[in-house]
C-alpha cells in the first residue's frame, strides 16, 4: 500500500538512460512537460505517445513498477476528470442539471486532462527511476550554476532537493514500521467512517513527525561533524562531462519538441 | 495454545529489483508456554520472522496455523490474534504518541474494546509490573530516557494481556541493571501467567540463562532448534555464522582440555560454577586417597 509510491525512488538497472549525464535528463524532462502541454491533436499525442513508450522501453525498468505510482494518485485523476467534465462549457450540450453539464468540449477536456496528469507521472518518475538523487542534485547544480550570479544560493537548494528527495523512502519506511507496530496494538487504520478514519491517523502521524524531526537533527548533526559548510570551494568527486551519447540524446530531445510542435500546427484537432 | 508453521517462504518488495527473500521454507511448531529464544546474526530474518506470527506481514507461501485456524482464511479474525499474540518491535518507543504515558499504555487494551475502568486497570498493572515509577504516570512520553521510553512500550502491549508474548531485542541499549530487571520481569510473567514468550535476543548469556530453547536462524532459515544444551554444543559452526556460544562454553572447553573432568554442557554461570566445583572436589578426594 504506502510502499506503492515510487516518485522519488531509484530503480537500478544497466540501461542507456541509466547512464545519460542527470543534465540531459533533466533537460529532456522540461521539454516533455512543455510538450505534454503544447500538444495539440490527436497526432501530436501519438508522438509524445510513442517517445514516451520508447524510453521506458530503453530505460528496462519494468513498466509495472512504473504504474504503481499511478496508484498513489488515483483520486486525484478522478477528481480532475470529473471536474472537467461536468464544468466545461461547451457546443453541443449531452446533459444538463443546474449549472453542471456534459458537453463535448468537457469530454475532451476531462479526457486530454487526464492522460496529461498519468503522462506527466509517468514521464517524471521515469527521471527519478533512472537517476540517483545525487546525480539529479548535481546536475541541478550544474545546470542552474549561472544563477548564482544574482544571489540564488543555488548549492543549498539543490542540496536541500536531494535530502528531502532522500527521506521520501525512509519516510515510508518508517511509516510502514510504525503502522505495523501499531497495528500490534490493534490500531485499525482501515475501517470506520471518514472522521473516525482521521482519527486513526494520529498514532500514526505523531510518532512521524517525531522521527522526522529527529532525523532531520541528527542529520544536520553529521553533516556539520564532517565540516559541512555550504558549497563554497567544495569539489566534486565526480565531475559532469558530456559525452557521445548525451550530445545525441539532446539532439533527439529538440527534434521530439519540433515535430510535437509541427504537429499541433498541421493537426489541431480534437482540441483541449 | 499452538502455532504451527508450514514451508513459510517471505520476500520482500516482491516483483521489484529489490527482491529480497527473507525467509526460506520455514517450518516450525511452537507450543503452549514454551519459553523460547531466537538468534541470528544481523539480517537472518529473526524480525521478519515473528512479524508472522501475529499476521502484520503475509507470507509469500506456505500456511501458519493458530490453534489449528489457517490464519490467512477469509474469515479468520486477525484482531483477535493481533490480541492474543502481542509484539514488541524493536526499537518500540518509536511508536509512543499519546500526550501522557498513562494514556499511550491505554491504547492497547482500549483496542480491544472493553470498558474504561478495566482499560486504566490494565495500564496501571502493566506500568507496575515493568517497574515504571510512578510519579512520572502523567508526563509526556517523549520527555523520557531511551530506557524508559522502553518500559513505556513494554507496558503497552502487556496491558493488552497476550497468551503468547513477542520481544524482539527487547534490552538492546539498556544498562545491565535495566536488562536484567526486563528479562527477569520477563521470565516471572512466563512462569506465573504461564504464557509463551518469544525473545529475540543478541546476547547469547541471556538466551542461555532464559530460554527452554533457541531457534538459530542463519540466511532466512532455520539452522538448529534444539535446547540450549544441544544448540551450545556446536559453537564451532555457530561461530562460522558470526554468532557463538556464551562465555562459560568456551571456559568449560578450555578447562577439560587442561585436564579438569567438568560438564561441557553448562551454558550458565551457576551450572558452571557447581560443575568445576564438583570436578575439583573429586580431584581432591582422588588425591587424598
Ligand atoms: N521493510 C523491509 N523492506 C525490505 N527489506 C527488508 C525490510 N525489512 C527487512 N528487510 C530485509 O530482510 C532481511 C531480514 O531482515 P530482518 O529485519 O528480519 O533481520 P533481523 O534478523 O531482524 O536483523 P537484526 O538483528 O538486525 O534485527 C534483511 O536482509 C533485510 O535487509
Ligand atoms: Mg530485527
Amino acid at each position: 500500500m504506502i510502499r506503492d509510491i515510487t516518485i522519488g525512488q531509484f530503480y537500478p538497472a544497466d540501461s542507456v538512460i541509466h547512464k545519460l549525464d542527470p543534465r540531459v535528463k533533466l533537460f529532456a524532462t522540461m521539454i516533455y512537460i512543455i510538450a505534454l502541454f503544447v500538444f495539440k491533436g490527436i497526432l501530436g499525442l501519438g508522438i509524445i505517445t510513442l517517445f514516451l513508450a520508447g524510453i521506458i522501453r530503453m530505460s528496462k525498468v519494468p513498466f509495472k513498477f512504473m504504474t504503481k505510482g499511478l496508484k498513489a494518485i488515483v483520486l486525484l485523476l478522478i477528481i480532475t476528470s470529473v471536474f472537467n467534465l461536468l464544468a466545461t462549457p461547451g457546443d453541443i450540450v449531452f446533459w444538463k442539471w443546474g449549472s453542471l453539464q456534459i458537453t463535448d468540449k468537457g469530454i475532451i477536456n476531462s479526457v486530454l486532462m487526464t492522460i496529461r496528469l498519468v503522462y506527466l507521472i509517468l514521464g517524471t518518475s521515469l527521471m527519478t527511476l533512472t537517476t540517483t538523487p545525487n546525480q539529479l542534485t548535481d546536475g541541478l547544480e550544474t545546470a542552474l550554476k549561472p544563477l548564482n550570479k544574482i544571489n540564488v544560493p543555488v548549492h543549498s537548494i539543490a542540496m536541500m532537493m536531494s535530502i528531502a528527495l532522500r527521506f521520501i523512502p525512509i519516510l515510508i519506511e518508517e511509516t510502514d514500521k510504525i503502522m505495523k507496530a501499531q497495528m500490534a496494538r490493534g490500531a485499525d487504520f482501515e475501517s470506520g467512517n471518514l472522521i473516525q478514519k482521521a482519527k486513526s491517523m494520529v498514532p500514526l502521524l505523531v510518532p512521524l513527525f517525531v522521527s522526522a524531526f529527529r532525523r532531520a537533527e541528527d542529520l544536520a548533526m553529521a553533516m556539520e561533524a564532517r565540516c559541512y559548510n555550504g558549497g563554497e570551494g567544495r569539489t566534486k568527486m565526480k565531475p559532469l562531462k558530456y559525452g557521445k551519447c548525451d550530445y545525441i540524446s539532446y539532439g533527439v530531445v529538440v527534434g521530439f519538441l519540433v515535430l510535437v510542435i509541427v504537429a499541433a500546427v498541421l493537426l489541431p484537432f480534437p482540441q483541449g | 495454545m499452538s502455532i504451527i508453521l508450514d514451508k513459510v517462504n517471505f520476500s520482500y518488495s516482491q516483483e521489484t529489483a529489490y527482491k529480497i527473500q527473507a525467509l526460506k521454507d520455514i517450518n516450525l511448531k511452537i507450543e503452549d508456554g514454551e519459553f523460547i529464544g531466537i538468534i541470528g546474526h544481523t539480517g537472518s530474518g529473526k524480525s521478519t520472522l515473528i512479524q508472522h506470527l501475529n499476521g502484520l506481514v503475509k507470507a509469500t507461501s506456505g500456511g501458519i496455523y493458530f490453534n489449528g485456524q489457517d490464519i490467512y482464511d477469509e474469515d479468520f479474525n486477525m484482531k483477535e490474534l493481533r490480541s492474543k499474540v502481542g509484539l514488541v518491535f524493536q526499537y518500540p518507543e518509536h511508536q509512543l504518541f499519546e500526550t501522557t504515558i498513562f494514556d499511550d499504555v491505554c491504547f492497547g487494551p482500549k483496542n480491544l474494546g472493553l470498558d474504561k475502568k478495566t482499560v486504566e486497570l490494565r495500564a496501571y498493572e502493566a506500568l507496575r509490573s515493568v517497574g515504571f515509577p510512578e510519579a512520572l504516570y502523567f508526563q509526556s512520553p517523549f520527555d523520557l530516557s531511551g530506557g524508559q521510553k522502553r518500559r513505556v512500550a513494554i507496558a503497552g502491549v502487556l496491558a493488552m494481556k497476550p497468551e503468547v508474548l513477542i520481544l524482539d531485542e527487547p534490552t538492546a541499549g539498556l544498562d545491565p541493571a535495566g536488562r536484567d530487571e526486563i528479562l527477569d520481569l520477563i521470565s516471572k510473567m512466563h512462569k506465573e501467567l504461564a504464557i509463551t514468550v518469544i525473545l529475540v535476543s543478541h546476547s547469547m548469556e541471556d538466551v542461555a540463562k532464559y530460554v527452554d530453547r533457541i531457534i538459530v536462524m542463519n540466511q532466512g532459515s532455520v539452522m538448529y532448534d534444539g535446547t540450549p544444551k544441544e544448540v551450545f554444543r556446536q559453537y564451532k559452526y555457530l561461530e562460522e555464522v558470526g554468532l557463538a556460544a556464551p562465555q562459560v562454553t568456551y571456559l568449560m572447553h578450555e578447562l577439560h582440555e587442561k585436564g579438569l573432568p567438568v560438564n561441557l554442557d553448562a551454558t550458565t554461570v551457576e551450572e558452571a560454577k557447581e560443575s568445576i566445583l564438583c570436578a575439583l572436589r573429586n580431584n581432591e578426594a582422588k588425591r587424598l586417597q
